[in-house]
This record gives structure tokens, C-alpha cells and sequence, in this order.
């Protein structure tokens, strides 16, 4: 199947302004896009209100429009465009595609559907349609499909009373429990359980504090391995997986301030495939027609148990990343899959002979480090959790992963040449504390059970101060694969003491 | 720190590294997987016996060997290359270390080595002899085994790793239910569940030229009941069977060293009966059809083999493993090339276009690799189904 020629002009939505979470990598992927679009012959219009982007440079589109990215102002810029198409006798249509600018471009998007703005102007979206973003944003219809699919979600059940939540409790049969309270202002009154009478105490107050009083109890993933999986799919069904990551740190923080690997380290081939095979079924069954989609995966470390966490049926910031670990330029070939083409009529931007239809195999690996600046921001709480809190990343390539790891750090430009032993002297709070000094246990304790900016330094000041890897896994439960290494970096850095000495 | 081991080419070149798994000597052919994960798979199918196998992948043996990811009764590659050997086992179903499985076998392994300059020699130069030594041979004396061992051309493993009687697969059903990963309620023994099966109602004989388990258990879940047969097993005691269908399996070495084999697949061809073929199996049915096969430079071996089957146009990413392929331009016109590899256009399946033949280059089983190809062996069922 050949590109779509009913289509004359593409409206692409930028991400906007850089905000945490959303930053430079949705103007690579969406300045990727337009090359792509143009290179085709189509009209790209293109909408960001952030003139710091290299996608608004005036080369990448047509038409560029530094305006909010607000529903009344896209609407204006359609109406406008469309009547520019009919002066200049344009056959084609003018479509939509808002899976390149992040969660601004999808929810405006979806916001000029709801409103039927997009209907009364006869715009079509491409990438990905409403219904699809629905099922797979909508976490409760997500959830419902997952399971219709026959894959695995967190066990949960809504309770109206004290009795109700024990039995939803029980169920579960293992804390901890999270409780969230329904209709509340920012979910307030709920919370993690750890035990039974911690979940007595907060099951109580979320009833009493919802004006419905209702409470949704759900299985605590906390401490599970996390995964994703960079998914493209064509519109004659063809998917591929183009990077797998595993997450360094467990389920609880917020993917974009965990430390990524890739390719996974520590699945075997049989578990890997079924999460390949989940990842197509999901892509499916939410409906992405073309283009990319993020799926995120947890699994127990204990037994395996493997459970959907959620999908973004778009472009996602790990799509940037997964680009780059790998040389598949996806943002480029989502937007050519979009207006119609297949994955194997399209070539491998690296090998330039062989077609994008394939899933590459790397022979390295591939470290993303998160970094933080909360030193910009004396008032925020340090603690890592489900909201993400770093302002970027660095990324680095080695042929082992402790390599990359190291690269990884260097490249933060915290000023640290690595994990530790280049001499300079960490700072503590407002303590300053020697390179090569022994850290005191209490702190180190505290440093690694909470997940925080500077634990992965502490990983290795609690082997320097004598911890087994098996008392850092218990505080941090990161796999003990990556503590493994880390545990070598440090051995070496006391190889290279000892020379010096 | 490990004792040393080093590998030697046939052309000269000369790798040092560290030793595990067994204290041996290896030589044989050195090919190399760019498979990320399924070393395991790898290392005990049949298909790589006499050769030393480099993982292109850097990580290996992070989550160690378990009891059930084995494709046949044990490890058969001659050596195993690898770039960093993981010090622990990390993963839920690990029974054992992969050094600790490839000492159970005598198998030598070297770690350290750059991998990826051995891979791209192997590219350049196609793969070739090598020795792999964990017991201290000298350099030159590696080298001078490796050029003495000669080619993969010509050599007949099949006959090595074939099994000697005749059985059935799996008559109880414990091993053949496709493998899940544990849900909701965690089981007793959450590694052992294993998918309902339909029942066994259908007959076939599975030819074992280094037969892969997974294409047993594939068989088992798309309702054959399958009697294994030892390579040399001549047509006519196949016949004497009675199967509704004939399955040609992988295996080692080079295809066309198997002439007493195509033989008996001719005459089997000839009966008009139901057969499908896989790599090796697809090799001798393309020599039995009239082709010929030729080894390619470097070979297949791999997880994401991209094959597209030009009737549906659909793009399979694929799991191989050969360093010999089906010269299309050799074949007869009743054998059409209905599938073909994207990467370099050569064959990746044929059909025969009026008998109910047909067999794929590739491994539909996976184990490892990814599952797009399951729907073959539906494929084949449908095929015996209808000429039943």
C-alpha cells in the first residue's frame, strides 16, 4: 500500500512549552515528523506555541503557527488553513495528527473531537483515532480491556464500608494496600497500607472523607521489576518491537525520573516473548491503527506474575530515547506509517538496504540517568514518587552496562566523573563529606529505602561502608543484576585505591 | 579472578579471555546469534552441533538456566563466546548459573573478549574454523587445529544428534502446554502452568534431524499426535505408521552431505502425503523437489529475521538459525517461493503448487524468538485436515 494521495495538508501539534515531563524530546520527535511529512510531498502546518523549538524554524513546515495551543485557537488556525487550501484549489484534505506532541497535542486534540469541532470541519485524525485514545488513556476502560483481553491488571475493589474493604482486603490477601478515596480533591485521605491496622485507619478516613463514601483498595505493585516495550504497528497489522527497557528502579517512581536500561537484562526468552506477545495484543485491542505506542509492564520478582501497567497511544518520551538507543528513527516512521505507508516499504534509515520492518538487535547497552535540579527548588520534597520531578536526562552507550552506567553519570554534568572515587567531595545537606570517606550507617539506611536523587550514589557508599548486596536489595529491591554491578564498580574503585596507596 | 582462555581462528587471529563452563577443547565453526535473550535455547538446540556460538548480545547468563526452557535433552554447541559472563543468576525460575550448565556438558567458554570485532571478522570474512581452548593450549597450536578442521561443507551431524529409537511425544501431555507467566492467584508451583491442550486426534511422524522440543510442544497444541523417527527411518516404515502427515524437522550440518535422506523424502513425496519442513527439513524437501542448496557467507542466526509472505504481504519477524539456504533459481516451476527474507531475497519458504507440501527456512517454534509464525503449524493441521 502506497502513501495516501486524498491527503494534501497535515496539521501537526507541537508539545508547547517545556515543562517537567514534557521537554526537548517532543520537538525531536515532532521536527522528525514534519521532515518526514515534507519529504513526502505533503503540506505540514504546524501549530507550537514555543518559538525555542527547532521544529518551528521555518524550514520545517509550510505554515507555522507560534499560537496557545488551545482548542479555540486550532480551530481558528483550521478554519483559516482550509480556506487557504481551497484558494489554492487543493484536492486533498486536511488531516490531523496529534500523537507527535506529547499529552498537550493528544488532549487538545481529543478536547476539538469531544467538542465536534473536528467533525463540523471534516478533520480526520491520523496516528491514532479518538476512540482509541480513549480506550487507551481512560484508565477504568483500559483496565476493563486488559482484562477482556485475557492479561493480568492489579487486583482492586471499590468498598462503601469498613466491612466491604476488609473482604476487598482479604482478596488481595497481602499488603501493602493502596487506598484512594472516590471524588476527592486530589485523591486527599488515601494512602499506602502496610498493614492491618494501618488499613483500618486510612480504609476509614477515605470512606468518611469521599463524599460518596466509596474507596478503591487496590494491590501495591511497590518493589515489583518495571518494563516497557516500544511498540509500532502499520496498517496491515504488522508490529514490531523496537526497544524493550527495564527499569533499574522498581515499580513506585515515576518512569521518567527512574534510571532506563536497554535492551531488558533479566527476562528470559520465554518471558520476554509473552510480553511481546501482550504488547501487540494491547497496541490491538486499544487500536492504535499506525504509529507508536509505550506500553508499560510490572513484574513480581518473586513469582513472575505480569501485569499491564498502562499504554500511551502516541509518541512518548521513551520513544526519543528508544530512537536513539537503537537508530530507529520512530517519531519519522510513525508519521509515514500515519499517511499510509507500510513498515517494509519504508528503509532502514541505518543499513539504508534492508526495510524498517524489523526489530533491532543491539549489541550494547543503553543507560538513561534522570536529572534532577532540586537544588533550584529548596522547597520541594526530594522523594522520588509517581510524579515526575527530574527537568532531563543524560543517555549513554557502552558495550557492557556498566559502561554505559558510568558514561551515563559523567554525562549529567553534575560534575561527578562517575559513581564515586574521583576525589571530590559529596554534599550532604548542608554537610560536605571526603570522596573516600565511610558513610554513617543510619544515613546510608535511610538513603537507599527511599527512593531519592542520590541513591544510585549511595548504592555504592553502602558497599564501600561493607553492606551485602543482599542488605542493599532488601532496602531498594533494584535487582540484584544491576546491584551485582554496581558492587563491581566499587571493588574496582578499591582496586585502584589500594594501587595508589 | 578466572582462569584464561583463548579462541583461534582458522585465519590466524587469536582472541584471549577468561575461561568458564567446562576445561576443553573446542573446534568446530564459529558462528554467531544476535539473539538479546534465549542463550539457553541456543545452547541446547541440535541445529548448533559442531559449532562454537557467539552471543552478540554483551550480557550474558544474567538469568541464569532453568530445567524447563531446553530444547532438547542437552546442550549441544561445541563452544560459547561471549563478551561479560553475569556473576550472579538473577530471575525467578534460575535453577543454575550458565557456567555451572555448560560444565554439566563439558562445554568451554570464553568471556572478555571483544565479541563485536569477532563478529565483524565473521561478516567480512564468512564464518570459520575455530578452537576454543580452556586448557591452555598455545596460540599456534589453536591455530593449527582450527585449519585442520576443515569446512561445515560436507559434514553430516545430523546422524550424531538424532535420536537412536523411535517415540512418542509427550503421551502424558506434561510438557507440551504453551508456557504463561503466572495470574492473579499465584499457584502452588507458578512455573509448571502451562495452557489447556485440545486433544491429540491427529497422527503424524516427525522425522528428528535435531529436532527442537518447541516444535513438539507446537505440534501437541495444535491437536497431533506425534511419533518421533530417526533420521535414517526409510520411508516405507514411516508409511508403515500410518500418519495423516509427515514433518521434517531442523538440524545440524550441511543439507546436501545427506543424500540417503532426500532419497527416502522423495519417495515420501511421491506418496502424495501431507509435508512440512522447517530449516534443515525445508533444505532436504527443496533437494527432494529438484533444488539445491548452497551455504551462505555468514548465515541466519537470529531473533528478528524479517520475512515477508509475499501471498498475504504480511511481514513476519522471525527466529532462525542456518548457514545453508535453497537456491530458488534450482527449483522446479511446481515449487513456488512463497516467502522470501527482506534482508537479502533469499528463500524463506516454498509450496509445492499441487501436492500438499510446503516448509519454511525459518523457525515458527521459536524458542527462542518471537512468536509471529505460530499460525504454521494451524496451517499445517488445516493441510492434513483436508487431505485426510
Amino acid at each position: 500500500m502506497p502513501k495516501r494521495t486524498d491527503i494534501h495538508s497535515v496539521l501537526i501539534i507541537g508539545a508547547g512549552p517545556i515543562i517537567i515531563g514534557q521537554a526537548c524530546e517532543f520537538d525531536y520527535s515532532g521536527t522528525q515528523a514534519c521532515k518526514a511529512l515534507r519529504e513526502e510531498g505533503y503540506r505540514v502546518i504546524l501549530v507550537n506555541s514555543n518559538p525555542a523549538t527547532i521544529m518551528t524554524d521555518p524550514e520545517f513546515a509550510e505554515r507555522t503557527y507560534i499560537e496557545p495551543i488551545t482548542p479555540e485557537c486550532v480551530e481558528k488556525i483550521i478554519v483559516r488553513e482550509k480556506a487557504e487550501m481551497a484558494r489554492m484549489g487543493a484536492t486533498g484534505k486536511l488531516v490531523l495528527l496529534p500523537t507527535l506532541g506529547g499529552q498537550t497535542a493528544l488532549n487538545t486534540a481529543m478536547t476539538l473531537h469531544r467538542q465536534g469541532v473536528l467533525e463540523k470541519h471534516g478533520i480526520e485524525m491520523i496516528g491514532a483515532k479518538a476512540e482509541a485514545i480513549t480506550k487507551g488513556e481512560d484508565r477504568e476502560t483500559f483496565k476493563q480491556l486488559m482484562l477482556t483481553i485475557g492479561l493480568d491488571v492489579p487486583i482492586s475493589g471499590t468498598a462503601h464500608t469498613i466491612q466491604e474493604a476488609r473482604q476487598v482486603a482479604e482478596r488481595i490477601g497481602r499488603y501493602p494496600l493502596i487506598i484512594r478515596p472516590g471524588f476527592t480533591l486530589g485523591g486527599t485521605g488515601g494512602g499506602i497500607a502496610y498493614n492491618r491496622e494501618e488499613f483500618e485507619e486510612i480504609a476509614k478516613r477515605g470512606i468518611d472523607l469521599s463524599p460518596v463514601s466509596e474507596i478503591l483498595v487496590e494491590e501495591s505493585l511497590l518493589g515489583w521489576k518495571e518494563y516497557e516495550m516500544e511498540v509500532m504497528r502499520d496498517r496491515a497489522d504488522n508490529c514490531v518491537i523496537i526497544c524493550s527497557i527495564e527499569n533499574f528502579d522498581p515499580m513506585g517512581v515515576h518512569t521518567g525520573d527512574s534510571i532506563t536500561v536497554a535492551p531488558i537484562q533479566t527476562l528470559t526468552d520465554k518471558e520476554y516473548q509473552i510480553m511481546r506477545d501482550a504488547s501487540f495484543a494491547v497496541i490491538r485491542a486499544v487500536g492504535v491503527e499506525t504509529g507508536g505506542s509505550n506500553i508499560q509492564f510490572s513484574v513480581n520478582p518473586e513469582n513472575g506474575r505480569m501485569i499491564v501497567i498502562e499504554m500511551n497511544p502516541r509518541v512518548s518520551r521513551s520513544s526519543a530515547l528508544a530512537s536513539k538507543a537503537t537508530g530507529f528513527p520512530i517519531a519519522k516512521i510513525a508519521a509515514k506509517l500515519a499517511v499510509g505507508y507500510l513498515l517494509d516499504e519504508i528503509r532502514n534509515d541505518i543499513t539504508r538496504e534492508t526495510p524498517a520492518s524489523f526489530e533491532p538487535t543491539i549489541d550494547y547497552v543503553v543507560t538513561k540517568i534522570p536529572r534532577f535540579a532540586f537544588e533550584k527548588f529548596p522547597q520541594a520534597d526530594p522523594t522520588l514518587t509517581t510524579q515526575m520531578k527530574s527537568v532531563g536526562e543524560a543517555m549513554a552507550i557502552g558495550r557492557t552496562f556498566k559502561e554505559s552506567f558510568q558514561k551515563c553519570l559523567r554525562s549529567l554534568e553534575i560534575g561527578r566523573s562517575g559513581l564515586g572515587g574521583d576525589g571530590k567531595p559529596w554534599r550532604i545537606g548542608a554537610e560536605m563529606i571526603d570522596d573516600r570517606a565511610i558513610f554513617p550507617r543510619e544515613l546510608i539506611n535511610r538513603r537507599l529505602s527511599v527512593p531519592n536523587a542520590e541513591r544510585v550514589f549511595f548504592l555504592r557508599h553502602a558497599f564501600r561502608a561493607g553492606y551485602s548486596l543482599e542488605d542493599v536489595f532488601q532496602l531498594t529491591k533494584i535487582d540484584r543484576w544491576f546491584l551485582i554491578q554496581i558492587e563491581e564498580l566499587v571493588k574496582f574503585e578499591e582496586e585502584l585505591a589500594a594501587l595508589k596507596n | 579472578m578466572s582462569s584464561p582462555a583463548l579462541l583461534a581462528l582458522s585465519d590466524g587471529t587469536v582472541y584471549h579471555g577468561h575461561a568458564f563452563g567446562a576445561r576443553a577443547t573446542a573446534i568446530g565453526e564459529v558462528c554467531f546469534n544476535t539473539s538479546m535473550t534465549g542463550y539457553q535455547e541456543i545452547l541446547t538446540d541440535p541445529s548448533y552441533k559442531g559449532q562454537i556460538v557467539t552471543m552478540t548480545y554483551p550480557q550474558i547468563g544474567n538469568y541464569g538456566v532453568n530445567s524447563q526452557d531446553v530444547e532438547s535433552w542437552r546442550a549441544h554447541c561445541s563452544g560459547f563466546v561471549i563478551r561479560e559472563l553475569s556473576p550472579i543468576v538473577s530471575n525467578w525460575r534460575a535453577d543454575y548459573s550458565l557456567a555451572e550448565y555448560l560444565l554439566q556438558y563439558g562445554i568451554p567458554g570464553i568471556s572478555g573478549i571483544d565479541t563485536r570485532a569477532l563478529v565483524k571478522r565473521l561478516r567480512v570474512r564468512g564464518a570459520m574454523p575455530g578452537c576454543l581452548t580452556t586448557e591452555g593450549l598455545t596460540p599456534a597450536d589453536a591455530i593449527a587445529r582450527a585449519q585442520a578442521w576443515g569446512s561445515m561443507e560436507g559434514r553430516d551431524y545430523v546422524t550424531e544428534v538424532t535420536h537412536e529409537e523411535s517415540f512418542a511425544w509427550d503421551p502424558q501431555d506434561r510438557d507440551s502446554g504453551a508456557f504463561k507467566l503466572t495470574k492473579e492467584t499465584v499457584a502452588a508451583s507458578p512455573r509448571e502452568i502451562r495452557q489447556p491442550m485440545p486433544p491429540a486426534d491427529l497422527p503424524i511422524v516427525a522425522y528428528d534431524f535435531g529436532l527442537k522440543y518447541n516444535i513438539l510442544r507446537r505440534l501437541r497444541q495444535k491437536g497431533f499426535r506425534t511419533q518421533v523417527v530417526p533420521a535414517h527411518t526409510s520411508a516405507a516404515d514411516v508409511l508403515k505408521l500410518r500418519p495423516a502427515g509427515v514433518f521434517l524437522s531442523n538440524g545440524p550440518g550441511d543439507p546436501a552431505a545427506l543424500g540417503s535422506i532426500v532419497r527416502e523424502i522423495k519417495t515420501l513425496v511421491d506418496t502424495g502425503i501431507p509435508i512440512f519442513g522447517i530449516c534443515l527439513g525445508h533444505q532436504l524437501l527443496g533437494q527432494a523437489l529438484g533444488g539445491r542448496t548452497f551455504k551462505l557467507k555468514f548465515g541466519h542466526r537470529g531473533g528478528n529475521q524479517p520475512v515477508k509472505d509475499l501471498d498475504s504481504g504480511r511481514v513476519e519477524i522471525t527466529s532462525q538459525n542456518h548457514g545453508f539456504a535453497v537456491d530458488a533459481a534450482s527449483l522446479p516451476s511446481e515449487v513456488k517461493v512463497n516467502r522470501i527474507n527482506l534482508n537479502d531475497q533469499t528463500v524463506e519458504g516454498l509450496r509445492h503448487t499441487t501436492k500438499p507440501i510446503f516448509c519454511v527456512q525459518y523457525h515458527p517454534e521459536a524458542a527462542p524468538g518471537p512468536h509471529d509464525s505460530t499460525p504454521l503449524f494451524s496451517d499445517f493441521r488445516d493441510l492434513v485436515t483436508r487431505h485426510g
